[in-house]
């Protein structure tokens, strides 16, 4: 469980200070997906960003497992059990994806294992197994790669930033299976994942809405995904589904 | 192996970093431990002679020679030797052949040593080669370990040739001089990886001219410079001929290292194609934030990427 009291985040910038985060209080209980929502710039990558220890909060605290996290360095929360799929995956020169997997599971992992979680994630196993992480992968071949390495790490608490982002629409199908699947096997863990896709919120245990840097709202999906209509996320998501059947009659007319 | 050759434990541990042997090597060999050669084995096809009136070998190929292989390394464990040596390798017309030298030098006394091999290659018609050299230092006596290696290569047509070429650790000072001069239709590929670490300071310098229609090269070094190490990478293509050229420098910096690429291309030919690349800075960020989220330090994560990169 992780617990957020009283988080603030600010920046100084040639404009002055600015406030990018104010005073979010948030529980994400374990068992429970939740997924965080809101318009862009808002602060919600932010905000995974401050969980992970990449960022630092200006003041509140964190809490992970009942134990004060505040000052934990990014490695101490990650080994402690805190998983984080960047946004925009890194690209590394040399490092091949069973490398990358298997410093995520942090023991050795036999080529087949490390195969399992490309599979999970859609891709063919051994075509990229071997592959540098680098430039030759496209964009959406990374972010499955990234996500790849979440699960392999399977983390007490595993956060996503934007996973649809840069995925295109034949993958995103897998990925919705990917989150039920880690849904089902949820086990004392806790899955938030950052989104403005309207399936991803669907299968969301919670909701959480961050807007212009504070807590907008949070409950149940069934709470809170109706009055998300006619609201940014939900036109997002509208948009996708008609991408989604000009891509599907594009596809038929091949 | 030590019972055959009579080397010690530090000649054995520093043939292992620079040419991988375990065990006397199959195929031909020549190993040189300070000054002299102990041990050599010729083959029916691969000939290994000693050069009169200067340091050094003969190896000669027979043309057709196919999935055969010559080691030739060298190891000084003896501080304050200083030694220049001549090797040629004659490789006939349609070989396939790997040549595997290297030099390694444990020092742990007050005076440099010094080894200066220069090696010529005459690749012949069709032939295909596979050379690897690798280098290493060790011993922690105030002498320096000093390597200044030198390679021309002489391919001609349709000839093939491939350059491994490996400096990670213990080196104190390389100036490395590497020409080439390829006839149509010949392709040359240079891998360099290179890492300098403490005062070490490491010049690499490429002259390769493409003399023939259709002849290639590809030369990229990829190095780490850590501490207060310096490196120039001075990479000239020169295209004489309807030819293809690139060459690539791409590095990263940490500490107080520095690093000068001074890529050159030269178009003599309205139909050569030439192209060069250097980039050079320190890890990003981002990398090393990735590494920490799952679980490794800043300095196991440095580790991680460093090591991939000079793979």
């Amino acid at each position: 469980m992780l617990e957020l009291k009283n988080i603030s985040f600010g920046v100084e910038d040639e404009d002055g200070a600015k406030e990018i985060i104010r005073d979010i209080s948030l529980t994400i209980p374990d068992n429970k997906m939740i997924v965080v929502t809101g318009p862009n710039g808002g602060g919600k990558s932010t905000l995974a960003r401050i969980i992970a220890g990449i960022e630092k909060p200006t003041s509140g605290k964190i809490y992970f497992n009942g134990e004060d996290i505040t000052d934990k360095s990014i490695t101490e929360r990650a080994r402690m059990g805190i998983g984080f799929a960047f946004q925009q995956p890194v690209k590394f020169k040399g490092i091949r994806v069973i490398d990358l997997i298997r410093l995520a599971k942090g023991s050795e992992l036999s080529v087949s294992d490390a195969c399992e979680y490309l599979s999970e994630v859609g891709l063919c196993a051994r075509e990229y197994i071997d592959r540098e992480v680098n430039n030759s992968l496209s964009g959406g071949e990374l972010k499955r790669i990234e996500i790849a390495t979440i699960l392999a790490k399977a983390s007490r608490l595993s956060i996503f930033d934007e996973p649809e982002a840069g995925i295109d629409l034949w993958s995103f199908q897998n990925l919705i299976q990917v989150f039920e699947g880690m849904r089902e096997n949820i086990n004392n863990s806790s899955i938030m994942i950052i989104s403005h896709q309207e399936r991803i919120l669907n299968i969301a245990d919670e909701i959480v809405v961050i807007r212009g840097g504070k807590l907008a709202a949070q409950g149940s999906r069934d709470e809170i995904l109706p009055t998300l209509l006619n609201t940014d996320s939900a036109v997002n998501g509208y948009c996708f589904k008609q991408q989604g059947k000009a891509a599907k009659a594009a596809a038929a007319a091949n | 192996m030590g019972e055959q050759l009579k080397v010690d434990e530090i000649q054995k541990r520093l043939l292992a970093e620079v040419a991988d042997l375990h065990e006397v090597p199959v195929g031909a060999f020549n190993i040189r431990s300070n000054g002299e050669s102990i041990g050599r084995v010729s083959t029916a096809n691969i000939d290994i002679t000693s050069k009169e009136g200067v340091s050094g070998i003969d190896v000669r190929i027979k043309p057709g020679t196919k999935n055969q292989s010559v080691h030739i390394p060298v190891v000084m464990t003896v501080s304050g030797l200083t030694e220049i040596v001549y090797n040629d390798f004659y490789i006939g017309e349609d070989c396939d052949v790997t040549i595997v030298a290297g030099c390694g030098i444990d020092n742990c006394g007050p005076k440099d040593s010094e080894h200066d091999g220069i090696h010529r290659f005459y690749v012949g018609k069709g032939a295909k080669v596979k050379y690897v050299e690798k280098h290493y230092g060790s011993g922690d006596g105030k002498g320096k370990r000093i390597l200044n290696p030198g390679t021309e290569v002489y391919m001609e047509e349709d000839s093939f040739m491939e350059m491994e070429m490996v400096q990670i650790k213990g080196v104190d000072d390389t100036n490395r001089t590497n020409t080439a001069e390829l006839a149509a239709g010949a392709k040359l590929v240079v891998r360099e990886r290179l890492m300098t670490h403490g005062e070490q300071n490491a010049v690499s310098i490429y002259d390769v001219k493409l003399n023939g229609e259709g002849s290639s090269a590809d030369v990229v070094s990829r190095s780490v410079a850590r501490g207060n190490s310096f490196q120039k990478f001075d990479a000239k293509i020169v295209g004489n001929a309807p030819c293809n050229g690139h060459t690539e420098c791409d590095s990263i910096i940490m500490d107080n290292g520095r690093i000068l690429a001074v890529p050159g291309l030269a178009a003599n030919n309205v139909d050569a194609e030439l192209f060069h690349e250097a980039a050079i800075g320190k890890i990003a960020g981002d990398q090393l934030i990735k590494l920490m989220t799952l679980g490794l330090t800043e300095q196991e994560a440095e580790e991680q990427i460093v090591n991939g990169f000079l793979k």
